[in-house]
């Protein structure tokens, strides 16, 4: 059930990568948590991959189980009570899931690093952020302290903070909430990672510095080559930056697409539900739409399609068939590369 | 016209001055910096600071403050010799004692002792204490459930009783020996804060981004969680000296703390209290000494939680 064909109608990776395979392949990853309550499926075995240069959008509602397939894929997952009963998390071929806790600890930071959503909760409040900047030279590279300073103050630099130099002793809470961002992303880009996830980057951030923020990163990962995750509950924020999309519903993915084709004709009602409920201008005193009900509770996933209660187009077989990820082809059974729906009336909702 | 020249001048440097001292904590303020803003302001620390820095100088240094020696006996001057109050740091300021020591002197140099037990014991209980609640908060599972019942099981021995039980056993009890007991108790409180604390912090999200970028289990530990850690356990800390001094006078006093030759506030209130309706000034005027050494520590306690807990504020 490989769901994002790395053949995608995506703008092939820049510069020259010597591996061809994907960066990061997610092969059927299933997470749970143990709760008082009863097992909780987080994640339901997702399936995707990023190349080197491109950036995979994950959409979805809170409780989707995006975040915790990125946790899973940082091994930053608590476990216990999570749960890892069965997947492969491939890290350049190799499974991250079956390595030793110092060969992972070795990737984090190095080879992948993590951008969190709220700044300010993720720099340490008590160090500076010259301090934690330079402590991944000195722990990673064994830089001497005036050696990582100066390499500090260039990151600072590069993610365009003013008077790097002057602010290189501050702390965390006196910068603004963008700042604190570009900071996270210097952190994340210090050692030049060949992936970054982005845990809802810009969530915390107002809508101008969401712009620049994003700007930023699509920028650096340009110039660096690196394969990007960007995981996210805000449709305008990936249209510009993303080269494919997954859209995520508990725990599962619904639909895959190139990132203009999804905008365009999705193929999954949810996916429709989405975009529909994107305030427009020109529906100005309009109700504004939204998908009806809740996400499902995870200890209790509805039969068949887990969207069927909120669907408006369930039928009968919604209810008692999971449906499986098919590939999304023209009316006329011309192929649509990158294009997989979960949903048993593909057909009729990108077409009819 | 000179003192008309004069204010202006002095005028003149003061609103200078003052921003430019002010800038300095401004610059870059930390919780901590934050809290030594604070303190310097509050009077309370400032009194219980000086008291504490005259303690230890008189701890540390006791023959600047006497000449007398506290071990000297001379019968001649016994008990029945009041305290002259007006003769100022001399050896017959607060009187002799029943064996004609001097009581000033005795003050003096019991304060060593005292002290000693008072820093030293909160020292070990706060590293003993921070390391195993670090470790149970930290790594949780088994971990946690085996540290913590060893810390409810010494936490079940009453202080007192436990001291003494201990402290009957040894034959010659040195400071060190009742230092090493009373810490040997009372570690679980500390250790309690510090895993309470611990769990805490390690739910934030700088804990989880920096493994994430792949900050060690020792880095993690010492570098983002002890120093967002600590603080409430300075807080108990300080406010549990004052009572380990006390406890070494209430064990002094009940005959299984210190003993004579040492020289401390709790043995002279044990021997004071034999005569106390004769000479009440024997046994009160080292108790004085006590009850001012826990106070400040409590005060300093006090206004030391002031400034780490914003919400006290």
């Amino acid at each position: 059930m490989t769901i994002i064909d790395k053949t995608a109608d995506v703008p092939a990776p820049r510069g020259s990568t010597e591996n061809s395979g994907p960066l990061l392949d997610v092969r059927d990853l299933h997470v749970e948590f143990k709760t008082r309550d009863g097992v909780v499926k987080a994640v339901n075995g997702v399936n995707y991959s990023v190349s080197a240069g491109e950036t995979l959008a994950v959409l979805g509602e809170s409780g989707s189980g995006k975040s915790v397939t990125a946790q899973a894929i940082m091994g930053i997952l608590d476990m216990p009570p999570g749960r890892i009963p069965q997947g492969e998390i491939l890290f350049r071929g190799e499974d991250m899931l079956t390595m030793g806790y110092e060969e992972r600890r070795k990737i984090r930071g190095q080879k992948i690093a993590m951008i969190f959503q709220d700044a300010l909760s993720s720099l340490n409040p008590v160090l500076t952020v010259g301090y934690q900047l330079a402590e991944m030279f000195r722990v990673h590279q064994g830089l001497s302290k005036k050696d990582a300073k100066a390499k500090a103050i260039d990151l600072m630099d590069r993610v365009r903070i003013p008077a790097a130099k002057e602010r290189v002793n501050d702390y965390p809470h006196q910068f603004s909430g963008g700042m604190r961002q570009r900071i996270m992303i210097a952190m994340a880009l210090a050692l030049e990672p060949d992936l970054i996830i982005a845990d809802e980057p810009t969530t915390a951030l107002d809508v101008t510095v969401q712009a620049q923020v994003m700007d930023l990163l699509a920028e650096l990962q340009r110039e660096y080559n690196m394969g990007l995750i960007l995981i996210t509950h805000d449709l305008g924020v990936v249209a510009d930056v993303a080269d494919k999309i997954a859209v995520m519903y508990a725990g599962r993915i619904v639909e895959t697409a190139p990132v203009h084709e999804l905008y365009k004709r999705p193929a999954h009602p949810y996916t429709r539900g989405l975009l529909d409920s994107i305030p427009r201008l020109d529906q100005k005193g309009q109700e504004l739409y939204a998908i009806k009900g809740l996400p499902p509770n995870l200890l209790k996933i509805p039969t068949g399609c887990a969207f069927n209660p909120r669907c408006p187009k369930a039928q009968d077989i919604c209810r008692t068939d999971v449906p499986p990820l098919l590939s999304v082809t023209e009316r006329d059974g011309g192929e649509l590369p990158g294009r997989h729906s979960a949903c048993h009336f593909w057909k009729e909702q990108i077409h009819g | 016209m000179p003192e008309a020249l004069e204010t202006p001048v002095k005028d003149a440097t003061q609103p200078g001055s003052v921003p430019a001292a002010e800038s300095k904590p401004e610059k870059a303020r930390s919780l901590w910096s934050d809290a030594w803003h604070d303190l310097r302001r509050n009077p309370l620390f400032v009194v219980s600071a000086v008291l504490i820095v005259v303690l230890l100088t008189i701890a540390v240094f006791p023959g600047l403050f006497t000449s007398a020696d506290p071990r000297h006996a001379d019968l001649a001057n016994h008990y029945l010799q009041k305290p002259k109050w007006g003769n100022f740091f001399a050896p017959d300021w607060f009187g002799y004692d029943v064996q004609g020591r001097s009581i000033y002197a005795r003050v003096i140099y019991g304060a060593r002792a005292s002290i000693a037990v008072g820093v030293l014991v909160t020292l070990l209980v706060t590293v003993v204490g921070t390391v195993t609640g670090m470790l149970a908060g930290y790594f949780g599972g088994w971990i946690d459930t085996l540290l913590s019942r060893v810390t409810d099981i010494f936490f079940g021995i009453p202080f007192i009783l436990g001291a003494m039980v201990v402290l009957t056993s040894f034959e010659e009890r040195h400071v060190y020996v009742v230092i090493l007991a009373l810490a040997f108790l009372g570690w679980t409180q500390i250790a309690r804060v510090a895993r309470g604390s611990v769990i805490t912090i390690k739910q934030a999200d700088y804990v989880m981004a920096a493994k994430a970028l792949g900050a060690s289990t020792t880095r993690i530990l010492l570098r983002h969680i002890l120093p967002n850690a600590i603080a409430p356990v300075i807080v108990v800390a300080t406010i549990a000296l004052g009572g380990y001094i006390s406890a070494e006078a209430t064990l002094s006093f009940l005959g299984i703390g210190l003993a004579e030759p040492t020289v401390s506030w709790g043995v002279d209130i044990s021997s004071g209290q034999e005569q106390l309706r004769n000479a009440a000034f024997v046994l009160i005027i080292p108790s004085i000494m006590v009850s001012i050494t826990v106070l400040a520590f409590i005060m300093l306690g006090d206004a030391v939680r002031n400034a780490l807990d914003p919400k006290l504020r």
